[in-house]
């Protein structure tokens, strides 16, 4: 590639509706993603924070077009990415890890098999050998034995079942990984191998990640920038150690103050801040802001209009009216 | 080192590391297990079920191999010799006895292959007409399942993986084609074939067989397929919301991709077991369509037509109709008692 864009990603005001059905022939759409825009730099780890159900899976999934995007703009290396052609050829440099070890592996299928699927799919080798030896090659990045390729995924345990998934999504050489909470099935020190895993393979093979999860100790670990999602909607983008330093937006510091901390002195001395009720309903969603209702600075103006997500310092973006 | 006895010294030779071959020796690695070799691998230890299979492969080789090397066939009556009076002796024998011009014969120290099952009233032997009943319907069970199989499985699958609007129409064509009464329309059916195939169909392999057996082919193919569909679809509707099917499209696979890698793949234990659970209740609708007249074309003989004649003599010759009702009691229980096996073996559900 003779010109290379900063930005490898860029997201402009997706939006992702799901129809439910709330009655007889009568649909809602509930707003899983609702207007999200951000970029993601060539060669960064952006995190993706946010409570059960905020639409972190669906951002992701969205992006690689697993979900036709209700409206909004995709575009990967300078290019839009919208009709079919685009999203055949996309899905050569894009690809997924996914939260659940179990389910996403075919239990009927090998282990060479699974990984090989997307060079099958996209015919990316002249002959049997060749696969073979990518297929052993990639089983060697992630550190599996390359005894285990003739063998069926219920062979192997959490973590293992999870590397055999990252093998499979580093089989077409991809650029942008989106990792959808690919640690949080599994236990805490198979975690942190998984996730030093991640960080090599990115200084080996100039990954991208879009890094999804819930655990904020794991995002901060491996993300250069951290965007925080609240109901649909992002409500604060900024570097990783700014935003855990300095949170501006009113839910990301009381998410943040729920971190655990290691010391019990510095523990104590914390006040975490306990957020009352419960996350709405995106079916209904409030007016406004969507944090209004849980929100302890919440004005009547926040009611009214929806705040952008504004630049409030260089590189930190939030989106609320107090600030 | 030495030791003392009845000293509490700790012996040190316990205690030498392992080499790198002991190490070694230690790890074992159990050979890959596939899904399929687990399933046979359980299978054989359901007696019934190995039984019924062992039941069926016999039945089956001696429909395909006795009548190679069987002296009679299926149409010959044996007091007719051409050139000859008509032998009537050879009628309605009973078991294991001859007829006149046989029994010379044997005075004469030829050797004569005995009529284990008798003779029927036209002087055919009837052990080789229940051989060659049975061939009929393994036959027609066995084509009958293979086409509701293929109609099924096309339907059932593009039904489930593609969902919404294709999905609702194609469901709804099913449930109409559920509420005919299947009996009436293999009846009207075959009384209709009958006039407009039986032409088409002199010279051909099927002469023989007749037109009734197409239309019953016919009438599988058209209303038995239902079910089946029906249940694959509902196979895929789950199966396709799996985290690897997702993965499989993330990869840029297709529909049919997706659907002959993944999905079908992982109902294939439903698949097996629906469909040989298929095949006796075929062969129990072709016996007893056969029984009503609407079955095979005389001479040719099937289970249900030898039944049907065989109540013409039912008080001299009772065997007659026992022989043939039991080989087919034989084969439909040992093909539901094998089916039934197999679901068990496979049905991944029970896998505890």
């Amino acid at each position: 590639m003779s010109e290379k864009t900063e930005n490898l990603v860029e997201i402009k005001h997706l939006k992702e509706y799901f129809n439910i059905n709330v009655g007889f022939f009568k649909t809602k759409p509930l707003k899983a993603v609702d207007d999200v825009s951000f970029d993601i730099k060539r060669g960064e780890t952006l995190g993706l924070v946010g409570e059960s159900g905020c639409g972190k899976t669906t951002v992701g999934r969205t992006i690689l077009n697993l979900y036709k995007p209700t409206a909004g703009e995709i575009i990967y290396d300078g290019k839009s990415v919208k009709t079919k052609d685009d999203i055949k050829e996309f899905r050569k440099k894009a690809t997924m890890v996914f939260q659940d070890p179990y389910s996403s592996l075919n239990p009927r299928m090998t282990v060479s098999d699974i990984i090989a699927e997307p060079l099958d799919v996209h015919k990316m080798y002249k002959s049997q050998e060749q696969r073979r030896e990518r297929v052993l090659e990639l089983m060697n990045y992630v550190g599996l034995n390359s005894e285990h390729a003739s063998r069926y995924a219920h062979e192997f345990s959490g973590g293992q079942r999870q590397r055999i998934g990252i093998a499979r999504s580093l089989a077409i050489d991809p650029e942008f990984i989106v990792c959808d909470e690919p640690v949080s099935a599994l236990d805490v020190s198979i975690q942190a191998q998984v996730i030093n895993m991640f960080d090599e393979l990115q200084e080996k093979l100039g990954l991208t990640y879009l890094f999804i999860a819930h655990d904020l100790l794991v995002v901060r670990h491996i993300s250069d920038r951290i965007g925080v999602m609240y109901l649909g909607k992002m409500v604060e983008l900024a570097d990783a150690k700014e935003i855990y330093d300095h949170p501006q937006h009113p839910y990301s510091v009381s998410l943040l103050s729920a971190v655990p901390v290691p010391d019990p002195k510095e523990a104590r001395a914390n006040k975490r801040i306990v957020l009352s009720g419960d996350i709405p309903s995106p079916l209904n969603a409030p007016s406004g802001c969507p944090f209004r209702t849980r929100c302890p600075h919440a004005t009547q103006k926040c009611a009214e209009s929806m705040p952008e997500l504004k630049e409030i310092s260089s590189g930190h973006y939030a989106a609320c009216h107090i600030l | 080192m030495d030791k003392r006895p009845f000293s509490m010294q700790v012996d040190l030779d316990d205690f030498i590391p392992a080499t790198e071959k002991e190490k070694e020796y230690m790890v074992t690695m159990r050979p890959p297990s596939t899904f399929f070799k687990d399933g046979i691998k359980r299978l054989k230890k359901n007696k019934v079920a190995v039984f019924s299979f062992i039941v069926i492969v016999i039945i089956t080789l001696a429909a395909i191999f006795v009548p190679i090397f069987w002296p009679y066939s299926y149409d010959q009556m044996l007091g007719v010799v051409p050139g000859k009076p008509v032998d009537n002796s050879f009628l309605n024998l009973a078991p294991f006895q001859y007829g006149k011009s046989e029994i010379d014969q044997m005075a004469a120290g030829e050797k004569i292959t005995p009529h284990i099952f008798g003779t029927d009233s036209q002087g055919r032997d009837y052990f080789i007409r229940v051989v060659y009943g049975t061939r009929i319907s393994l036959a027609v069970g066995f084509f009958a399942s293979i086409i509701v199989l293929i109609i099924g499985l096309a339907v059932g699958s593009i039904s489930g993986y593609a969902g919404g609007k294709v999905d609702l129409v194609i469901m709804r064509i099913v449930d109409m084609i559920y509420s005919l009464p299947d009996m009436l329309m293999v009846i009207l059916l075959a009384s209709v074939m009958k006039q407009v195939l039986e032409s088409s169909l002199d010279g051909t392999v099927f002469e023989k067989i007749g037109s009734n057996i197409i239309s019953l082919f016919i009438v599988f193919g058209l209303l038995y397929w239902v079910s089946m569909a029906r249940l694959i679809r509902g196979q895929i509707l789950s199966l396709k919301e799996q985290e690897y099917v997702l993965a499989s499209k993330a990869g840029g696979a297709r529909g049919t991709w997706i659907i002959t890698k993944h999905l079908i793949p992982n109902c294939f234990s439903v698949i097996v077991i629906s469909t040989a659970l298929q095949i006796p209740s075929a062969i129990f609708t072709e016996s007893y369509l056969s029984f009503l007249g609407l079955g095979v074309n005389a001479p040719m003989p099937s289970l249900g037509s030898l039944a049907s004649e065989a109540l013409n003599g039912l008080s001299s010759y009772p065997y007659r109709l026992v022989i043939p009702a039991v080989v087919i009691s034989l084969i439909v229980l040992s093909l539901n008692l094998f089916g039934d096996g197999l679901r068990d073996a496979f049905d991944p559900k029970l896998n505890v």
